[in-house]
């Protein structure tokens, strides 16, 4: 007797995936709990973590930015290879600012959020006409060759780059301001691609020409996406900046591009979600396998690659489908 | 802006004059000129290759002539972007379909629904745009209360397709549409079911524009028909007048000599 | 100086057009950007310096080995990975990204690092032509990129997996209805593009040391030329190379060397500012044919 894998959506999802019905407090929690999970765990697991993790759970939480930022790009089709470009820019907007200007962290974050995100949009604009690879091509391209800038121009400070700047008044400030901004990105994002711009912004990763042939100009739209996208990924870079008092030429370096890509491809793409949990995944492996040296990204490489040919859902889509749905062997007469 | 400010009396709501487009040689679109007065349904015909997808996208700025004008309303819209052509009213299908495969079918009308000129003339929020949707769906033929609507458009087969194509196109409340081989693909029983559809807007007093394979049921919806050949037009006139042409029967059926 | 800036202007001038033109044949026919192409390069550099100094073999069965051995790369990249995605833009960047991180850290790993890790060059020696002198090495690259510019010319118009090629490049789908195999041309596509970047790899890191940062290298200035000259474009290639390369040296003559890198990044800012697609780029916006 042959057997096969039935999936059957619980009773509350209502035609269609995003419109539920709900009936009793049950159902509601049902919902509320996956959602309470990232912001319980980012705004209260920190306090029970020894120093030294806790410095981690910050920086994986700054990768973790990078690769929601990530998702936002790729949701509207654009691969970014260089998610250091926004890092980098928005490291030495803050660093300047504050290094040149002695303004506080206070301003220079805010500023280089908005500052940075309108700069790496002008950077990008032109290849916005372009489909397919090119956007990946320059992505990659840009953020290694305005290092090498700052290498031969000797501006910023050069190759020492710019040192001792503000730090934040005590790690508990700086642990709730990557925390909130965390989850203020995720939640923002996924309301904001629920609404009619997400559907737009999806539509235009779809079928450009039809939204095109809707009215409506893809370029725009999709400058705003990389306008939200850099911002995001400028604020990790300015809160990067005070948390190391240090912008160089590092925050241009691969590694700010390599992790929050394998971050979000093993999380799984498309929801935000994925790309968190993909770096509280990835972030704290690697630290454990610090010894293992240049391996690691050798590791992050092969993952990339098994979870883009062999699961390219990523674990968050998984472990959702899993959730949603029951399963159940019926016979198969 | 309105447009009867602009239009002055008498003169046709569309108006292509000269229009040119060549690809790497060959002359796709060569020479077309002809008007559409409002209200009416102008088939063009012509043989595969014949340069009627190349018009359109030329007419509907997916294209950029090499030479020629387009005059839509009294505007000179030769060289638009499409979102902006498609702002003063002019909407199209497209011959390979392109719905948004990922979204549920009456999510794939949000996005015209969204533009600047739907939303100027009927407003609306986030969600109740859903219903106008779902309406608009069962104006081309979907079966209201099924979950036919609510289906991703990945899933749903050809007929359904071709009908949310010309759905998007509607839910532009344009006054001119251009249906690309709306037929193409279809059952005769479906091209049955929708005819009548574009009885219907035509009888809502919309200009069109229709290529079509399928000459029986051009013929019988159509003011006029235009025949190009070659990227020419080599006829124009009413189906009969067009069917006696001795050009045409040469394109169609091969010259003898 | 004038001369010598322009013999040396070609001499890099042909060294971006050798790298760049793996990329570019692999992109052209079957459309798979292989962002792993600069580890392919330094794969080469490696596997020629084994054999050359573990195995102990003749130089010249090292240089054909290696071309081989990065053909047959390619070739397990196409049916392992890229294969499997293929079609899918998105994910056949990320994936030879990956590949590419990999392949190339796990050099670093097993510690291939330092200055010992060179090529022997071809001859010795150097040729003077006035005043200036130009080492054998050099003209060597030179003659080969002139060479296997030809040679392609050459091979796609008139041999029949050249013109086989150039029918899937074109219409893939039509190109598949004429019995032409469209998954083993594209295996193809990839041998010869790692191919290329091992001929690439043995005629320019004799003039260096093969480092891992070097493959970063080759892939970015693979990735600034066909940019700057359009993917896909032989002769935007050629172009770009000879503009890049010329505006390079001249500026690390003229003015600064450490300004060199500027060239490119300007090359690239003002080429996507004015035609994005590149000086000879096919890819369109928005264009749909008939």
């Amino acid at each position: 007797m042959e057997k096969r894998k039935e999936r059957i959506d619980r009773g509350i999802k209502a035609r269609s995936e995003d419109i539920f019905a709900l009936s009793s407090y049950r159902e509601m929690l049902y919902l509320l709990v996956p959602r309470a999970i990232p912001v319980v765990g980012l705004l209260f697991l920190a306090p029970f973590l020894s120093p030294y993790w806790r410095e981690i759970f910050i920086s994986t939480s700054v990768y973790a930015l990078l690769a929601i930022s990530w998702d936002l790009l790729i949701s509207a089709g654009l691969v970014s290879l260089g998610q250091s470009l926004f890092y980098g820019i928005g490291s030495y907007v803050a660093g300047s600012l504050n290094h040149y200007y002695s303004l506080p962290p206070i301003l220079t974050i805010p500023i280089a959020t908005v500052a940075g995100g309108i700069i790496c949009t002008i950077v990008l604009l032109p290849v916005l006409r372009l489909r397919g690879i090119y956007f990946a091509m320059v992505t990659l391209v840009v953020p290694l060759m305005f290092s090498r800038l700052v290498e031969a121009t000797r501006i910023l400070g050069g190759t020492e780059g710019l040192t001792g700047l503000t730090p934040f008044p005590s790690p508990w400030v700086s642990l709730y301001v990557i925390e909130i901004a965390v989850l203020v990105t995720l939640f923002g994002f996924r309301r904001l691609m629920g609404s009619d711009w997400g559907l737009i912004v999806k539509g235009i990763n779809d079928n450009d020409r039809s939204v095109m042939s809707a009215g409506l100009n893809i370029h725009w739209y999709k400058a705003q996406v990389v306008f939200l996208g850099a911002s995001v990924g400028c604020f990790a870079g300015a809160f990067g900046t005070h948390l190391d008092m240090f912008a160089g030429m590092p925050g241009f370096a691969l590694d700010y591009s390599i992790m929050p890509i394998a971050a979000a491809v093993v999380g799984g793409a498309g929801s935000f979600a994925g790309p968190l949990l993909g770096a509280f995944i990835l972030v704290p492996l690697s630290e454990i396998l610090r010894s293992l040296g240049a391996l690691r990204i050798v590791f992050y490489g092969m993952f990339l690659v098994i979870f883009v040919v062999g699961l390219p859902e990523g674990i968050f889509r998984f472990l959702q489908r899993k959730y949603h749905q029951f399963e159940r062997w019926v016979e198969v007469s | 802006m309105g447009r009867s400010e602009l239009k002055k009396e008498g003169e046709s709501l569309l108006r292509v004059e000269d229009l040119s487009k060549s690809f790497g040689g060959v002359l796709a679109v060569d020479g077309v000129s002809f008007e559409l007065p409002s209200g009416q349904l102008l088939g063009i015909i012509g043989p595969n290759g014949s340069g009627k997808t190349t018009l359109v996208n030329l007419i509907t700025g997916f294209i950029k002539p090499d030479r020629g004008r387009v005059i839509y309303s009294g505007n000179d819209i030769t060289g638009w972007p499409p979102y902006k052509i498609v702002t003063l009213g002019i909407a199209r299908t497209f011959q390979m379909v392109k719905p948004f495969y990922q979204l549920p079918a009456y999510k794939n009308l949000i996005i015209p629904l969204c533009s600047p000129r739907v939303k100027a003339m009927a407003g609306g929020k986030y969600g109740e745009r859903d219903a106008v949707a779902l309406d608009l769906l069962e104006e081309v033929g979907f079966e209201r209360d099924s979950y036919v609507s609510y289906k991703v458009a990945s899933s749903l087969p050809q007929g359904y397709l071709k009908r949310l194509e010309l759905a998007k196109a509607i839910a532009l409340r344009p006054d001119l549409i251009i249906l690309d081989e709306l037929f193409s693909g279809l059952s005769l029983a479906e091209v049955a079911s929708i005819v009548p559809i574009i009885e219907k807007l035509r009888f809502q007093g919309k200009t069109m524009i229709m290529i079509e394979h399928r000459l029986k049921e051009l013929f019988r919806i159509a003011d006029r028909v235009m025949v190009l050949n070659y990227g020419q037009k080599i006829a124009e006139g009413s189906a009969k007048e067009v069917m006696e042409s001795e050009e045409v029967k040469n394109a169609y059926l091969g010259s003898e000599e | 100086m004038l001369i010598g800036t322009l013999v040396y202007g070609f001499v890099n001038s042909a060294i971006l057009a050798l790298v760049a033109m793996g990329f570019n044949l692999t992109f052209g026919i079957s459309g798979v950007a292989n962002f792993a192409y600069g580890a392919v390069y330094i794969f080469s550099g490696f596997f020629a310096w084994i054999l050359l100094n573990s195995a102990g073999l003749p130089y010249i069965v090292c240089v054909i080995g290696a071309i081989v051995g990065a053909g047959i790369l390619g070739i397990l990249m196409y049916y392992t990975v890229i294969l499997r995605v293929k079609g899918i833009a998105l994910s056949e960047v990320m994936a030879t990204f990956g590949l590419g991180l990999a392949i190339m850290e796990l050099f670093r790993y097993f510690d291939f690092v330092g200055f010992r890790y060179t090529l022997p060059i071809f001859f010795d020696g150097s040729l003077s032509m006035g005043e200036v002198y130009i080492d054998y090495q050099r003209l060597i690259i030179a003659l080969i990129a002139i060479a296997l510019t030809t040679f392609l010319y050459f091979f796609t118009r008139y041999t029949k997996i050249g013109l086989a090629f150039r029918a899937i490049a074109q219409d893939e789908r039509t190109a598949l209805t004429f019995g032409i195999e469209s998954d083993r041309i594209g295996a193809l596509s990839m041998a010869f593009g790692s191919a290329l970047a091992a001929v690439a790899a043995i005629v320019i890191l004799p003039l260096g040391t093969i480092a891992v940062e070097g493959g970063y290298e080759v892939l970015i200035n693979a990735l600034a030329v066909c940019i700057v000259g359009g993917l896909g474009s032989t002769v935007g290639i050629l172009v770009a190379s000879v503009l890049i390369g010329y505006a390079q040296t001249f500026t690390a003559n003229y003015l600064e060397p450490h300004w060199m890198i500027l060239v490119s990044l300007i090359a690239i800012a003002v080429i996507l500012t004015i035609k994005p697609s590149g000086l000879f780029g096919k890819q369109k916006e928005l264009e749909e044919r008939v």
